[in-house]
């Protein structure tokens, strides 16, 4: 062992053993972040806001309920809903965090879009967020089986189906996923282990990893700017505080993340009180019946534009199935983000607002994901399956065309 | 101020979803149903004529307690409830409340013909071969009818529901609620948040009408009070084909109905929201502290 001095303070003790004073500064006082922010920046802290308050009230609701097909439904429904002392108010707010965290979600990736922060050395940050894209979708789809309600089983019975359609191993791959031929009993008890501990466990580790993605290329700022992070850091050491171009971490970046921290969560709690049935399907207030297909069977909301886009193709093309095409368009449309970084060939790191081609692309995007998203609810005849159709095309197309126009915006912004 | 340029461009994109996911998409997949007609007006009005409760009575004892009991005028029951349902179909309502739950004219144009009032053609026909469990009495005249309807309104008036003495106004309310739905739910329907189990055993019941009673525990949150007051006025209008029969109830009775299965199946509702506000005042002024806090924090930096 190393030479080792009495402690003078408490303080000492704990940094003689664990280096707590330069944890601190690694981690909170010296981890820089630009000053040159919006409100967007904070949409992180309020996601890991989010994810404790999943975290601790999916705690408590696991306490009652029953993982078995004749119990669950009444477990949620009565037990945690009616016996349970602010049993409601945990799956209230489980119920309505889950369907909140995809918005915050939604937000915060195409800040990231907007702002193309996932190029230029920011690749890794960009594909452990689509990783936690992915872990909280399987997290929110198997959460939903839970309670058992007829939605609860009818989406579950729709979306194991989806992958019956893959060659060769379809049908295996579906009984294997389910447990059964049927959604049953063992897909539930299999779906609460995914939901409650594999799930969890990978996002904890998925979340490190973001995070830890961070540290090299920085966080990126309102104007896409680079720009020598330890030499504005050792202008704010030195206490030329206005004019360094970063601020620390701890207090300065999440003083003002708590604030919009603060106002986002008066806006939760309405929901959670006053406005939750968005989150909570009334279907599914009836128990699953195995029997008994609902009118209308559609996934959360934060499902609806992929799903659209599986059903957006009903008619056959060259000899290929509708649903065989709904089925790549579906692969398609769920792995093409993960490579957005190099499907952008433009080495322009700005807003949307200045770049000359892509902003044209971005809003197109966005109004293509809402069309998509809506019609993804609406019963799919008459109009709406065109709609959908249409929409659908426009998504693959918009995404065979972006390194196209990245390349022109490229070659345009080199010959200025 | 551009934050809030920000902010306005995500709300609006936001709503518009939400409009589209939430709204617009009930609005194409539930359309509006009617609104409920507690006047029954497809049926016969017969209220002009009036009813004299003592020969009612006479016909009471002479067509219906053969079947019916009337507990609050001293008719028992004929024999146990599954032998009732066994025998009929279903089990026959006691009477008691039956002149203040029905509404009048409905419940004259029941006694003239049950099938046709209670909507129930496509079930018994010639072709299905069942024959509705009470046969009409289309042979009487409406001024014996009437008599029967004023006799049970008479009846009706003196029943009380039984509570503890030392009830509060909201039990006394509450078992109200839970006397008229047993009386005009129960038969057929379970309740099992509230502890009621059908009268009629389900499996006799789904012999004879072709499909199971749903327990009624959550409907009040699978369907909503706004479709529950149109769907109990008149089931064929929302659910074509529907083995529930329409059972007019008055208003009154109908309020009586849905506040009940509130009381069971949204128990929370006052905590909820006597609470919601109490929270969101909270995180009012965490917001608050957290804005002053950052504004001292960032004046040196700015």
């Amino acid at each position: 062992m190393a030479e080792f001095k009495k402690a003078e303070s408490t303080l000492e003790w704990f940094d003689q053993r664990l280096g707590v004073t330069n944890l601190y500064k690694v981690m909170m006082s010296e981890y820089w972040i630009p000053k040159k922010i919006n409100f967007l920046w904070a949409m992180g802290v309020i996601l890991v806001m989010l994810f404790k308050i999943l975290l601790i009230s999916g705690i408590f609701l696991l306490m009652y309920y029953k993982p078995d097909v004749n119990l669950a439904f009444d477990s949620v429904n009565y037990t945690i809903m009616q016996e349970v002392g602010y049993g409601w108010l945990m799956r209230h707010i489980h119920a309505v965090g889950a369907s909140v965290v995809f918005l915050v979600i939604y937000i915060h990736m195409f800040t990231g879009i907007y702002y193309g922060s996932y190029k230029k050395g920011r690749e890794m940050i960009w594909i452990s967020g689509m990783l936690l894209f992915v872990l909280f979708s399987a997290e929110g789809f198997s959460g939903y089986m839970l309670p058992w309600g007829q939605m609860s089983y009818w989406a579950a019975y729709v979306i194991t189906e989806i992958f019956g359609g893959i060659p060769f191993i379809g049908d295996e791959l579906v009984v294997w996923i389910r447990g059964n031929f049927y959604v049953s009993d063992a897909t539930l008890t299999r779906f609460f282990m995914l939901h409650v501990l594999l799930i969890p466990l990978a996002i904890l580790g998925a979340i490190a990893f973001h995070f830890y993605a961070l540290r090299f290329p920085h966080v990126n700022n309102e104007d896409g700017e680079f720009f020598d992070f330890d030499e504005e850091a050792e202008k704010y050491l030195a206490g030329n505080k206005k004019e360094s171009k970063v601020v620390p971490f701890w207090p300065v970046f999440l003083s003002k993340d708590f604030m919009v921290l603060g106002f986002f969560m008066i806006f939760f709690f309405y929901l959670v009180f006053y406005h939750y049935s968005f989150a909570m399907d009334a279907i599914n207030f009836d128990k699953a019946d195995g029997l008994k297909t609902p009118a209308h069977i559609y996934p959360e909301w934060y499902f609806l534009w992929s799903y659209e886009v599986l059903r957006g193709f009903f008619f056959d093309i060259a000899g290929i199935s509708g649903k065989d095409l709904g089925l790549i368009a579906f692969a398609i449309a769920n792995g093409i983000f993960l490579v957005f970084p190099w499907l952008d060939r433009s080495p322009l790191v700005k807003p949307a607002n200045q770049r000359p081609y892509f902003k044209y692309w971005f809003w197109l995007l966005i109004a293509d994901l809402i069309v998509l998203t809506i019609y993804g609810k609406l019963p799919p005849t008459g109009v709406n399956a065109w709609v959908g159709f249409f929409s659908s095309m426009t998504f693959l197309i918009l995404f065979a065309l972006l390194p196209v126009i990245t390349k022109m915006e490229a070659k345009k912004v080199g010959g200025e | 101020m551009k934050e809030m340029r920000i902010l306005a461009t995500i709300v609006a994109l936001v709503l518009v979803t939400y409009y589209g996911i939430e709204p617009y998409a009930h609005h194409i997949m539930h359309p509006e149903p009617k609104p409920a007609d507690y006047s029954f007006s497809d049926l016969k009005n017969v209220k002009k004529v009036k009813g004299n409760a003592a020969s009612g009575k006479a016909l009471v004892e002479a067509n219906c307690v053969a079947c019916h009991s009337i507990e609050s005028a001293g008719f028992a029951k004929m024999m146990p409830d599954a032998d009732a349902a066994a025998s009929y179909g279903v089990v026959p309502p006691d009477l008691s409340t039956a002149g203040k739950i029905y509404e009048t004219n409905y419940l004259a144009n029941f006694i003239y013909d049950p099938v046709t009032a209670s909507h129930l053609s496509h079930k018994y026909s010639a072709e299905s071969g069942k024959t509705h469990p009470m046969p009409a009495y289309n042979w009487m005249s409406s001024q014996e009818i009437m008599d029967i309807v004023a006799y049970l309104q008479q009846v009706a008036a003196t029943v009380k529901v039984e509570v503890d003495d030392e009830a509060t106004i909201e039990e006394q309310l509450k078992a109200q609620h839970r006397a008229t739905f047993i009386d005009a739910c129960g038969r057929c329907h379970s309740m099992a948040y509230a502890g009621w189990s059908a009268l009629t055993p389900s499996d006799t019941l789904k012999a004879h009408m072709g499909a199971a009673a749903p327990d009624l525990s959550q409907y009040i949150k699978s369907r909503g009070e706004h479709y529950l007051h149109s769907f109990i006025n008149d089931p064929q209008q929302l659910l074509h084909g529907t083995s529930m029969p329409r059972v007019g109830l008055t208003e009154e009775a109908q309020e009586d109905v849905i506040t009940y299965m509130e009381e069971i199946g949204d128990s929370k509702k006052a905590d909820r929201e006597s609470l919601g506000w109490k929270v969101m005042l909270y995180m009012l002024v965490f917001a608050l502290l957290a804005l002053a806090w950052k504004k001292e924090i960032w004046k040196d930096v700015h």
